[in-house]
This record gives structure tokens, sequence and C-alpha cells, in this order.
């Protein structure tokens, strides 16, 4: 008997788990709860309670206070605001064509030479990098009097140039650190892309008489077409919310001309004053253009239909 | 399959005729490959050669290729193994007195890293596997809302997440700088369940004709199926915790938690203005960027095949 309760025991505990382990129901959810535990803490309600607060006056102090649209009303008539604007734009203007085009080259390079994993695999280590690492090593290669660089354009007479620390090239050259990161990367993904396209239909090109620029025009880039979408909208995404290097290099300088948008957001709560109303406002306002610069990227690549599609 | 043809054509034609394929065209390719590779490599070789610098002889050789009196100060510097009060006044005065011990920071990050990279392949796994596999209540709407999780801006949600560490008390503390990725990131729940849904269903419903139940399935069938695909994500996610900055820049500065990213920073932001400690800023670098290193070596291919992976959601 007593032998009896326990094994009842044992198989009342083995049942439940049983029936737990064969209940799709229940089993989705509890595979799916540390997850939704952390998304809802971490993603959604920051997100909602976000755009609370960019309703609010609140310096962390003292309580939250009510104040409506004043907070976008300040931001909007603040002049740094719109050169922040401005410069996060130029930013992105610098960094994405030049870093596309070279990452289309490289695909195209790493096509044509080899299918070695080695060299794909160099090309993705700056990716590997920290932001701040990379910044670190850009600021000793670019120094004005001392890094390599400069002394090799002084030697080439070029002359030495002030990279970072001149407001008209600041920009340029912490995009250009940025392209150093990402192109690599960017051309892994790309050469993926190069590799889904049939080699027939370059060989009836050649046979019906079509060159080199008309088959990369033709045919390359129109089925390339998805990846590139893909590449592009990533890219600039990630463009518009260039920081880390900045923070270690530039901090904003010289004379404002590195304050990207996400610098004046953390101005805003860390260095300038601790305004946390107007930098959620400022953050609902980078999130709004993210999401349509992403739907009229996403309408004008066409990006989830393959071209290929009508040919196999 | 058009790859391994391919490159058996390739072959082909360099047996056949191997002088036929150097011909002005393919010179230019590999001239430019061997740019791209001199770019990308160039800045790792001389952020070695100048940690292996003497201090001193960063400003007056400035341009010689090798280190000049090579040694290996730096970075017995930076990991603490000298006193920094011998510093001051010693050698030239570009030397950061900034104290340096580069090893609680490697810990610091390799703790950090390390949990976050557990968790969140662990969570993560287990949403998409039941994303991709199990039907259970408001199922698609709730991946639908995960989804729309990937394109809030970091910043929307620093300053609240912020804000609620703070609230917690866990400003400066290791469970703060891991909180918000611990237990999923939209990614990474995205990234498995292409994986999952890329497995073949006939062995797991061969599992559960033999009478195994839904969770014996995944235990037994699935997730050893899919041990290459969270590695890779397991080293993406690492690497993405290794590199990041501004969350452990707001929450973790305290020394006791401080990760390298941002003692790099810290102690980019000691040096003396006007002639910054190049040597021992570039010795911290090298040791920051070791264990990416290693890494790489072991899991470089993998990680190549899982960005091209990522790219055709």
């Amino acid at each position: 008997m007593t032998v009896n309760a326990s094994t009842r025991q044992t198989g009342f505990l083995s049942r439940i788990l049983n029936t737990i382990s064969n209940n799709e129901a229940i089993l989705g959810l509890i595979f799916v709860l540390p997850s939704l535990i952390g998304f809802t803490a971490f993603f959604a309600v920051p997100a909602v309670r976000s755009i609370f607060i960019s309703f609010t006056e609140w310096n962390l102090l003292r309580d939250p206070e009510w104040v409506g649209l004043a907070n976008y009303q300040d931001i909007f008539a603040d002049e740094r605001f719109w050169r922040s604007l401005t410069i996060t734009i130029s930013y992105v203007l610098w960094n994405i064509p030049i870093q596309t085009v070279l990452a289309v080259i490289m695909a195209l390079l790493m096509n044509r030479v080899s299918n070695s994993a080695i060299f794909r695999s160099i090309m993705i280590l700056p990716w590997l990098m920290p932001n701040v690492i990379v910044a670190s090593l850009f600021l000793w290669l670019l120094d004005p009097t001392l890094g390599i660089v400069n002394i090799v354009l002084d030697a080439v007479g070029i002359g030495k140039q002030g990279f970072f620390g001149l407001p008209d090239q600041a920009i340029a050259t912490i995009a250009g650190v940025n392209i150093w990161r990402h192109m690599g990367y960017n051309a892994v993904l790309l050469f993926a892309g190069l590799k889904t396209i049939p080699t027939s239909l370059y060989e009836a090109a050649t046979v019906d008489g079509a060159n080199a620029s008309t088959r990369f025009f033709r045919i390359t880039l129109p089925l390339l077409r998805p990846v590139l979408a893909f590449v592009i909208i990533t890219s600039v995404i990630g463009s518009f919310q260039i920081f880390d290097t900045i923070a270690v290099t530039t901090q904003g300088g010289p004379a404002g001309a590195t304050r990207t948008i996400i610098f004046y957001i953390y101005q805003e709560v860390f260095e300038r004053r601790i305004s946390m109303g107007t930098a959620t406002a400022a953050s609902t306002v980078l999130f709004l253009i993210l999401v349509t610069i992403t739907l009229i990227q996403n309408r004008f690549f066409r990006s989830d239909r393959s071209d290929l599609a009508e040919y196999s | 399959m058009t790859s391994i043809t391919q490159t058996a054509v390739k072959a082909e034609a360099g047996t056949a005729s191997w002088a036929q394929r150097i011909n002005i065209g393919n010179l230019v390719v590999w001239i430019l490959i061997g740019l791209l590779l001199f770019i990308t490599l160039f800045p790792f070789y001389w952020v070695v050669r100048t940690a292996l610098s003497e201090p001193s002889s960063v400003y007056a050789y400035a341009s010689d290729l090798l280190p000049h009196n090579a040694t290996t100060f730096n970075f017995e510097r930076v990991l603490g193994m000298i006193d920094p009060s011998t510093l001051v006044g010693q050698q030239a005065s570009n030397i950061s007195p900034g104290t340096l011990n580069f090893w609680i920071f490697l810990r610091n990050s390799i703790i950090v890293s390390g949990l976050i990279t557990v968790g969140q392949t662990i969570f993560s796994a287990m949403a998409a596997y039941a994303f991709a596999r199990l039907k259970f209540p408001f199922r698609n709407l709730l991946f639908t809302i995960y989804l729309t999780g990937l394109m809030v801006p970091g910043i929307v949600l620093f300053i609240p997440n912020f804000v609620f560490v703070r609230q917690l008390g866990w400003i400066g503390t290791f469970q703060g700088i891991i909180a918000p990725t611990f237990l999923m990131s939209p990614f990474a729940v995205f990234f498995m369940r292409q994986f999952f849904l890329s497995l073949n269903r006939d062995l797991e419903e061969a599992a559960l004709l033999d009478g195994s139940s839904k969770f014996g399935v995944f235990w037994r069938v699935s997730l050893p199926l899919m041990t290459g695909p969270l590695l890779t994500m397991g080293v993406l996610i690492f690497v993405g915790s290794w590199n990041d900055y501004l969350w452990p820049f707001l929450v973790g500065r305290d020394e006791e938690v401080r990760v390298l990213t941002v003692a790099l920073s810290v102690f980019k932001s000691q040096t003396p203005q006007g002639s910054p400690d190049w040597a021992g800023l570039m010795a911290g670098t090298v040791v920051s960027i070791v264990p990416t290193i290693l890494l790489f070596i072991f899991f470089g291919r993998r990680v190549v095949d899982s960005i091209q992976f990522s790219g055709f959601k």
C-alpha cells in the first residue's frame, strides 16, 4: 500500500509533465515566456513609456509633469536640433553611397576570382571590432601631426589634413571610418546574393552579344536587388544612429560639427541638462524619420519580390 | 551547386591554359584585391606596431614601419603589472597616469558578454522554436509585435530603460548591464526561427509517430540538429555584446563593472591633452581585440556563412 502511494504520486507528477510536454499550447507558452518577459520589460513598455515621457517635463529628481506638446515645440524651435538633423543627413550621404558602391565592387571582385572563405573572413574582420576600438585606432592613424596617414600625405605632396579636428572634414572622416568598418560585411552579404544568380543567364547574354557593362546593368544589378535593398536599408538605419565613433573621437566637435541626432539626444539627458522630455521627443522624431525612410525604400526597391522568380 | 560546377570549370580552364588566364583584366582584379586586403589589414598592423613601441619613440619615430626599440612595457602597463606611481615623471610626459588594470575590465567584459550570450541564446532559441513549430494562442500576433521591436532605434529604448534600471537600483551593477538583452533580442528570435523553419519536418514527425512527446521531439530531435546555428548565434551575440558601448557606458561606469569598451574610452579621456598616450592606448586596444580575434579564428567561417544567411530573410 505504501509503495503504491509513492508510485501514485510520481505517476501523478509525470502525468502532469506528460500533459504539458504533449500540449502544444501550454508548451508553446512556456517556451515563449522568458523572452516575453524580456520583451515586455525592455522593449514594449519602454517604447510606450518613451512616448509618454516625451509629453512631460522631467529631470529625474522631481515627478514628471504633463506638458503636452511643449517638448516638441521646444526642440523644433531649437536651432541645435535642426543642425543635428542636417549633420546626421550629411553623414548618411557621405556614408551610404560610397560604402555601397565599394561593397558592390568588392563583392564582384570576390565573385570573379575566388570562392575562398579566407578572403571573405578577412574582409569582415573590421566589422567584428568594437566601434570604440575602430575609432581610437583611426584617431591614431589620422592624428594631425603623428598619424601615419598624414605623414604619407605630406610625403606625396598633398599635405597634412585636419581630419577629425577640422569642422569641414570631421563628418566625412567619421563616415570614412565607418565605411572601412562596414564595407567588407556588406560585400559578404552581396557576394551571397551574386551566388544566387544562375550562370546560365550570363552565358545566354554573352551568346547574344551583351558586353560586360550590359550584363552588369541588365542582369547582375536587377537580380541583386533584394539583397541590395536589405544592405542599403539596414545600413541607412544604422547610419542614422551613429554615436560610438563620435563619442570617442570628436565628442560632437569641433564647434558642434559632428553633433548628430543621437549625440544631441545624449547631451540633452546626460551632459547639457537633464531633460528627459526633450530627449525622448527627439528620439520619437528620429523613430518616425526611420520608419518613413524604411517605407519609402521598401517601395522603391520592392525588396520583398525577386526578379529571379520570373526566370526560374 | 552552381558554385561547385563553376569552380570545376574554372579549375579545368586553369589546367588547360594557365597562361591565358593571366590577362590584363585578372591582373587589375588581383591588384584591387591586394589593395583591399592592405586597407583592411594595415590598421591592425599599425596598432600592434605602436603598442610595441617605446612611448617616447612614438613621437620621434612616427613613420618607422617597425616598432622602435620594441618593448612589452606598454602591455605590462595596461595589464597592471607596473605600479602606476612609478610611472609619474618617468620617461616622456605622454604616459597616462590613470590607474590601468585591463585584467579587471577583461574579466568584466567576459562576465557580461558570457551571461548575455548564454541567456539570450537559450531563451531566444526556445521562443524561436515555439514560433516555428508549436501552435499556441496569439502566436502570430506576438511574433509580429516582436518583429516591430527590430525597427525601434536603440536610443528610444535606452532612456526609459535607463530610468527603469535606475529605479531598480541596478546602476553600476552587472545585472543592470545585462538586463535588457539577457532574456531575448528580437533579432536572435527572428534569426533562430528562420533556422528552425528550414529544418526538415520528416524527422520530427517520425519521432512523434514513434510516441515521442512534443517536448521530446524538441529535446532529442530538433535541438541536436540545431547545434551549428545555435553556436553561430552565440558567437554573433557574444561579439555584439562585447562591442556594445553606449549602454554599459550609461549604466556601468564604476570600475568594478566597467567593460573593455568603456574602459578604453575612459582611458583615452584620461590621457594628457595634446600629447595622448598612444602607445598605452594601442596596447589597450590590442588587449581588447584579442578575444574577438580568437573567436574569429575558430568561428570566422561560421560567422561569414551566417551573415550570408541573414541576408535572405
